[in-house]
C-alpha cells in the first residue's frame, strides 16, 4: 500500500514542487493550505507523514504539531517540520513538541526524500 | 509691724530660707539625687524672667498704656510654644561642649575666639548692669515706702545722701555676699548651680503668690470683682482709653518690636541662658516648661489691669506713682501682712534676677575677659602655680562684687532719670544683638569669626547710638542738641530718626537699624572668606548638634600629651583633688586604666579640655591644653577629611538610604533600558527573521523546481515550461523583496533621495492607473476615476507618489473578486491639502488587522487563495513616504464590504523638502 503524505504549507509554489516530487516517487499526496485544514486532514485522512510548515495562517505549525501529539489516536503519524526560520531555538522547539524531524528551507530535494523515507521506515 | 527692724529681720530671714534651700539643693546634687530634676522647678526657674520690672512695673505701664504691658510676655510665650526647638538645640550644644555662658557659646561657635567672648561679655555687662541697678532701686524704694507707713509718701532720694547711710548700698552688699555663697562655692566643669536654681524656683513661687494675693485683694476686696472695676471706670472717662484694645499712639509696629525683643530676650538674656540652658538637668523638662512657663506669665499678668485701674481710681489726684500700686494699695487699706508679703514678693523678683544675672555675668567676666588677659600676660607665672582654682574663684567673687557695685553706682548716678526707668527694654535690645551670631551659628555653617565680630560690633554701636546715648541725653547727661540736631549737627544722624527714619517708636527704630547693621555685617563679612579649620569644625559641632552621635571634636585633634601633664593642668584650675576624681571617673567609664597610660589619646585630651572649659571658658581651655600637649597641626584638607569621616558616622544611614534609593532607581532605569534594548533586539530579530523567511521562501521553490528539472531531463514539456515560469516569477519576487527592503531602510534612515517639486496629483494618479491597467484587465475589474480638474498643485516627489499609488492599486487588484471587481479612485480638496482614496470591493480587512498591515512583513491573508503575493513591505513603505511628505495614510474597512485606503497630502509640507536634496548624490 502506498504511504500517504500530507503537505501543509501556505506557499503555493512550494506545495507544487513538493507535491510533484513526492508523486513522482509514488507517494499518495494530500495538500493543506493552513494549520486548521492540516489538522482536519490528518484526522480525516490519517496520513503516515505530515510535512508541516511553521508559518501558516490560522494555526501555526507548532500548534498543529502539539495538537497532533496530544491525540493518542494519531501517535503513529510521523511529523517532519519544514520552516524558513532556521534558528536553533525553532529546531529544538519543534523537536520538543514531538516532531520527528526538522528541515530548513531551502532544502535539497534529495535530502527531503531521504528524510521522508527514513521517517516512514523505508 | 512695718518698722525697720521688722523689715530687716524678715528680709534676712527670707534670704536665710533661700540659702537653706540652696544649700540643701547643692547637697542633694553632690549626692547625685538632684532636687531640681523636675520640669516644674525648671519652668519656675525660667520665671526669673519676671523681675521687679514685672512685679511693680507692669502695673505702672498698664496705668499708662492699658494692655501695652502685654507684648513683653507674648514674646516669651511665642518662643516657648513655637521656638522651643531653638532652646533644645542650645541645650544640646551646651551639654556636648560644656559651655558655661552665652559669651562662651558664641566664642566656642566661631573657633573658640577670645576676642568674641570678650566682646559678648562687654556687651552683656554694659547692657545688664543698669538693669541690675533697676532692681536695687525697686527694692530700696519699696523699703522707703514701707518705712513711712502708715503715711503713703513717695520716696524721695536726696542726691547728697552719703553712701554709708544709703540702704540700697547695704542691699547691694548683702546680695553680693549672698550671690558669692550661692554661685561660687566651687568650680565645676559644667558650671551648674543646682542649689541656686532651687532657690530661684522658690522665689518665683513666692512672687507669683504675692502678686496674685494683691490682685485678689484689690479686685475682690476693694472692689466687687473684674466687672465692678470696669463699671467704676464709667465715672472716670479719662481712664477709659486704658480699657480699649490697643490705645492709640502705640501702634502695631511697637507691639511687633516688643514681641520680637522679648522673644529674643527670653533666649539670650544671660540669666535666661543660665537657667534655661546651662542649668537644664534634663532636656525633656523643656516639654512641660513649654506650657508651664507661659502659664506662669499669664497668671502673673491676670491682675495687672485691675490693679492698675483700681489704683488709678483709688489714688486719683494724690500723686501716687503707679509703679507702687502693688504695695501702696494694701498699705492704704491697712493690710500690713499683705504689704509685707508684697515686699517679700518684690524682694524675690529683685534678688532672683540679681543673683542669676550676676552669676552669669561673673562667669563670663572671669572666663572670657579676665582669664584670657591673665593667660596672655602672665602665662609663665600662671603655669608655675600649682593650684589656680583659688585664683579662679577669687576672680569670680571679685567680679560679682564689682558688677553689683557697678549696678549700685549706676543707680546712684541715674536716680530717677529716664535712663534707669527705660532700662528694661534697652537691656532687651542689647542682648537681642546676640541673636544673629547665635541663631546664625546654629543653623548656618558659613558664619565666621570675622562675621560674628563685625555683626556684634555693628549692632552694639547702633544700639548704643540710637537707644543708650539718647537715654543719657533724656536724662540730661548729654546735651539735648544731640537728640534734636544729630551728631555734629548733622540732621541725618539724629539718633532716633537715623537717616530720616521717623514715625515709629524708639525701640522699633533701634531694632530696625541695629538688626540691619548686625545681620548685614554678620552675613556680609562671613561671606568674604570661607570658614577656617577651627570655624568649620565648630560649625559642624553646632549645626549638627541635634543629630545623634558622639562629639567629633576629639577626632579633630592629633598630637601627643602625657596623662600626668593633663591631670596636673586640670588640677591647677579645679584643684588637685577634683582633678583626681574626674580623671579616675573617666578611667572607670572608659574601662581601661587610663591613668596608667603615659600617652593620652585624643578623647582624653578632649575630656581634659572640656573640664577646663567649664572653669575658664572654652577659648582659654584650648590655649591651656595646647601648652601641655604637642599638637600636630592639621591641614584644612586633613580636617575636612576627618570631618568627612566623622560626619559619615552621622550621615551614614542617611547617605546609605540615599544611595540605596539611587541604586534602586538606577536598577530600575537599567532594567527599563535593558527591556527597551531587548524589545529592540526582539524587533530586530523579528525583522531579521522575517527577512530571512521572506528570502528563504522563494529560494525554496526555486531550488526545488531547479532540482526537479535537473534530475528529470525527460520531464514533460508543459511541466518543464510551467516550472521554469515559476522559477522566473520567484526570482522576480526575490528581486522586488531586496529592492523594497533596501528602499525602506533608506527611507527609515533618512538617506533616501527626495526630488521635491510642485506637481498635479491628478496627473500622478492617472499615470499610476495607466501603469496598473493590465492588472485590472487580468481580473476583469472595472476602475472608476473621480478626479476633479483645477485642484491646487502640491509639493511632493513625483516618483515616490507614483510608488504609493502603484502599491495601493496593486494591493486593491490583488484582493478583487475575479470577474466582478470594482475599484474607485477619488481625489478630494480638503481645507489644508488634498485627499486620495482607493476603494475596492474585496473581502475587506478585520478591524484588528487594520493597523497590522502597515507593519513590515505583516501580510494578512485567510486562505491559500487569498495569500497575498506581495513582499509585505508595500504598505509600510507607502505610509512612510506619505508621512515624509507631511500627510497621513490609513485604511477604512468593513469586513465583507471592501476596503478604502486613504492618504492626505498638505499644500505646505511640514518639513522643508530641502532643495539641496534635489541635487543628486555624487
Amino acid at each position: 500500500m502506498n504511504k500517504k503524505i500530507l503537505i501543509a504549507d501556505d506557499e503555493q509554489n512550494i506545495v507544487i514542487s513538493i507535491e510533484f516530487l513526492l508523486r513522482r516517487e509514488g507517494f499518495e499526496v494530500l495538500v493543506a493550505g493552513d494549520g486548521e485544514e492540516a489538522l482536519a486532514k490528518v484526522r480525516g485522512e490519517r496520513p503516515d507523514l505530515v510535512l508541516l510548515d511553521v508559518m501558516m495562517p490560522k494555526m501555526n505549525g507548532f500548534d498543529v504539531c502539539q495538537a497532533l501529539r496530544s491525540d493518542p489516536d494519531l501517535a503513529g503519524t510521523r511529523i517532519l517540520m519544514l520552516t524558513a526560520k532556521g534558528r536553533d531555538t525553532e529546531v529544538s522547539k519543534g523537536l520538543g513538541l514531538g516532531a520527528d524531524g526538522y528541515m530548513t528551507k531551502p532544502f535539497s530535494t534529495k535530502e527531503l526524500l531521504a528524510e521522508v523515507r527514513k521517517l516512514l521506515g523505508m | 509691724m512695718l518698722q525697720a527692724p521688722v523689715l530687716i529681720a524678715v528680709s534676712l530671714l527670707y534670704l536665710g530660707l533661700l540659702f537653706a534651700v540652696a544649700w540643701w539643693g547643692d547637697r542633694r546634687a553632690d549626692r547625685g539625687r538632684s532636687l531640681i530634676d523636675s520640669p516644674t522647678i525648671y519652668a519656675l526657674s525660667m520665671a526669673v524672667y519676671c523681675t521687679t520690672w514685672t512685679f511693680y512695673g507692669s502695673v505702672g505701664r498698664a496705668a499708662v498704656s492699658g494692655i501695652g504691658f502685654l507684648p513683653v510676655y507674648l514674646g516669651p510665650t511665642l518662643v516657648m510654644a513655637l521656638g522651643w526647638f531653638i532652646l533644645l538645640k542650645m541645650i544640646r550644644i551646651v551639654k556636648a561642649n560644656r559651655i558655661t555662658s552665652i559669651a562662651d557659646f558664641i566664642s566656642s561657635r566661631y573657633g573658640k575666639s577670645h576676642l568674641l567672648g570678650g566682646l559678648v561679655t562687654i556687651i552683656a555687662v554694659v547692657g545688664i548692669v543698669p538693669y541690675i541697678a533697676l532692681q536695687l532701686k525697686a527694692v530700696s524704694s519699696t523699703v522707703g515706702l514701707l518705712l513711712s507707713y502708715p503715711e503713703i509718701v513717695m520716696p524721695h532720694r536726696s542726691p547728697t545722701m552719703s553712701v554709708a547711710a544709703d540702704i540700697s548700698f547695704y542691699i547691694a552688699l548683702i546680695l553680693a555676699a549672698f550671690t558669692i555663697v550661692f554661685g561660687t562655692r566651687h568650680l565645676d566643669a559644667t558650671e551648674r548651680h543646682e542649689g541656686m536654681v532651687a532657690a530661684i524656683a522658690l522665689e518665683s513661687s513666692v512672687k507669683l503668690v504675692a502678686f496674685i494675693a494683691v490682685g485678689v485683694f484689690v479686685t475682690y476686696g476693694m472692689y466687687g470683682g473684674f466687672g465692678d472695676i470696669f463699671e467704676h471706670l464709667a465715672t472716670h472717662p479719662e481712664l477709659q482709653r486704658l480699657a480699649t484694645a490697643i490705645p492709640s499712639g502705640q501702634g502695631y509696629t511697637g507691639w511687633f518690636s516688643l514681641i520680637v525683643l522679648s522673644a529674643l530676650a527670653v533666649l539670650f538674656l544671660p540669666r535666661q541662658f543660665q537657667v534655661a540652658v546651662v542649668e537644664n538637668v534634663n532636656e525633656s523638662h523643656l516639654r512641660r516648661a513649654a506650657w508651664l512657663f507661659p502659664l506662669y506669665l499669664l497668671l502673673i499678668n491676670v491682675f495687672v489691669l485691675p490693679i492698675a485701674l483700681g489704683g488709678l481710681m483709688h489714688f486719683s489726684g494724690q500723686g501716687v506713682d503707679a509703679d507702687t500700686f502693688v504695695l501702696t494699695l494694701p498699705m492704704s487699706q491697712r493690710q500690713e501682712g499683705l504689704a509685707l508679703l508684697v515686699f517679700i514678693g518684690g524682694l524675690s523678683a529683685g534678688t532672683g534676677m540679681v543673683i542669676v544675672e550676676t552669676i552669669a555675668l561673673s562667669t563670663m567676666v572671669c572666663n572670657d575677659l579676665v582669664m584670657p588677659l591673665l593667660l596672655r600676660q602672665r602665662r609663665l607665672a600662671l603655669a608655675e602655680s600649682k593650684d589656680l582654682s583659688g585664683l579662679l574663684l577669687s576672680i569670680r567673687r571679685g567680679a560679682i562684687v564689682v558688677i553689683l557695685l557697678l549696678g549700685y553706682c549706676y543707680f546712684r548716678l541715674a536716680g530717677e532719670a529716664y535712663a534707669l526707668v527705660a532700662i528694661g527694654l534697652i537691656s532687651f535690645a542689647a542682648v537681642a544683638q546676640f541673636a544673629p551670631a547665635i541663631i546664625g551659628g546654629m543653623y548656618w555653617r558659613g558664619g565666621t569669626r570675622g562675621g560674628a565680630l563685625a555683626g556684634l560690633l555693628a549692632g552694639f554701636i547702633v544700639w548704643g547710638y540710637t537707644l543708650l546715648l539718647p537715654s543719657f541725653a533724656k536724662s540730661g547727661w548729654l546735651p539735648n542738641d544731640f537728640l534734636t540736631q544729630g551728631l555734629f549737627g548733622i540732621d541725618l544722624l539724629r539718633p532716633q530718626q537715623l537717616f530720616g527714619l521717623s514715625g515709629i517708636d524708639e525701640i522699633s527704630h533701634c531694632l530696625f537699624w541695629s538688626f540691619l547693621a548686625n545681620i548685614g555685617a554678620y552675613v556680609g563679612v562671613s561671606l568674604l572668606r570661607p570658614p577656617m579649620v577651627a570655624e568649620a569644625t565648630q560649625a559642624t559641632v553646632f549645626v549638627d548638634a541635634l543629630q545623634e552621635s558622639g562629639p567629633i571634636g576629639a577626632v579633630l585633634w592629633r598630637g601627643r600629651a602625657k596623662v600626668s601633664d593633663l591631670q596636673e593642668l586640670v588640677g591647677r584650675f579645679l584643684g588637685p583633688a577634683r582633678a583626681e576624681v574626674a580623671f579616675a571617673g573617666y578611667a572607670r567609664r572608659h574601662g581601661g586604666r587610663q591613668g596608667d597610660k603615659l600617652e593620652a589619646d585624643a578623647r582624653l585630651v578632649q575630656f581634659a579640655e572640656s573640664l577646663l572649659a567649664g572653669a575658664i571658658g572654652s577659648a582659654s581651655a584650648r590655649v591651656m591644653v595646647a601648652s601641655v600637649a604637642k599638637e600636630e597641626p592639621l591641614s584644612i584638607e586633613e580636617v575636612m577629611h576627618i570631618l568627612d569621616e566623622a560626619s559619615q558616622l552621622r550621615t551614614y544611614s542617611r547617605e546609605l538610604e540615599r544611595k540605596s534609593r539611587e541604586l534602586t532607581a538606577a536598577t530600575l532605569e537599567l532594567r527599563e533600558a535593558n527591556e527597551r534594548l531587548q524589545e529592540l533586539d526582539r524587533v530586530k530579530d523579528d525583522i531579521m527573521s522575517s527577512v530571512t523567511h521572506e528570502l528563504r521562501t522563494p529560494l525554496t521553490s526555486i531550488r526545488a523546481f531547479s532540482e526537479l528539472l535537473r534530475d528529470d531531463p525527460k520531464m514533460h514539456l508543459p511541466d518543464r515550461e510551467r516550472f521554469l515560469g515559476l522559477i522566473v516569477s520567484e526570482t522576480e519576487r526575490l528581486t522586488r523583496l531586496i529592492n523594497q527592503t533596501l528602499d525602506l531602510a533608506k527611507i527609515e534612515s533618512g538617506r533616501a533621495d527626495w526630488n521635491a517639486c510642485e506637481l498635479d496629483l491628478k496627473e500622478v494618479i492617472e499615470q499610476s492607473v495607466a501603469a496598473t491597467s493590465q492588472l485590472f484587465r487580468e481580473k476583469e475589474a472595472h476602475v472608476d476615476l473621480d478626479l476633479p480638474d483645477n485642484l491646487p498643485l502640491i509639493m511632493g516627489d513625483r516618483d515616490r507618489l507614483i510608488q504609493v499609488m502603484l502599491n495601493l492599486l496593486s494591493n486593491a487588484a490583488k484582493f478583487l473578486p475575479p470577474g466582478s471587481g470594482r475599484v474607485r479612485v477619488m481625489l478630494r480638496l480638503l481645507a489644508d491639502g488634498l485627499q486620495v482614496s482607493v476603494t475596492d470591493n474585496g473581502p475587506g480587512i478585520r478591524p484588528q488587522d487594520q493597523e497590522l498591515i502597515f507593519e513590515k512583513f505583516r501580510q494578512v491573508g485567510d486562505t491559500m487563495t487569498a495569500k497575498p503575493s506581495g513582499t509585505g513591505l508595500g504598505l509600510p513603505i507607502s505610509r512612510r513616504i506619505v508621512e515624509y511628505l507631511g500627510g497621513r495614510l490609513w485604511v477604512e474597512s468593513v469586513p465583507g464590504e471592501g476596503a478604502t485606503f486613504l492618504f492626505t497630502l498638505p499644500f505646505a509640507p511640514q518639513r522643508e523638502l530641502a532643495v539641496g536634496q534635489q541635487e543628486p548624490a555624487a
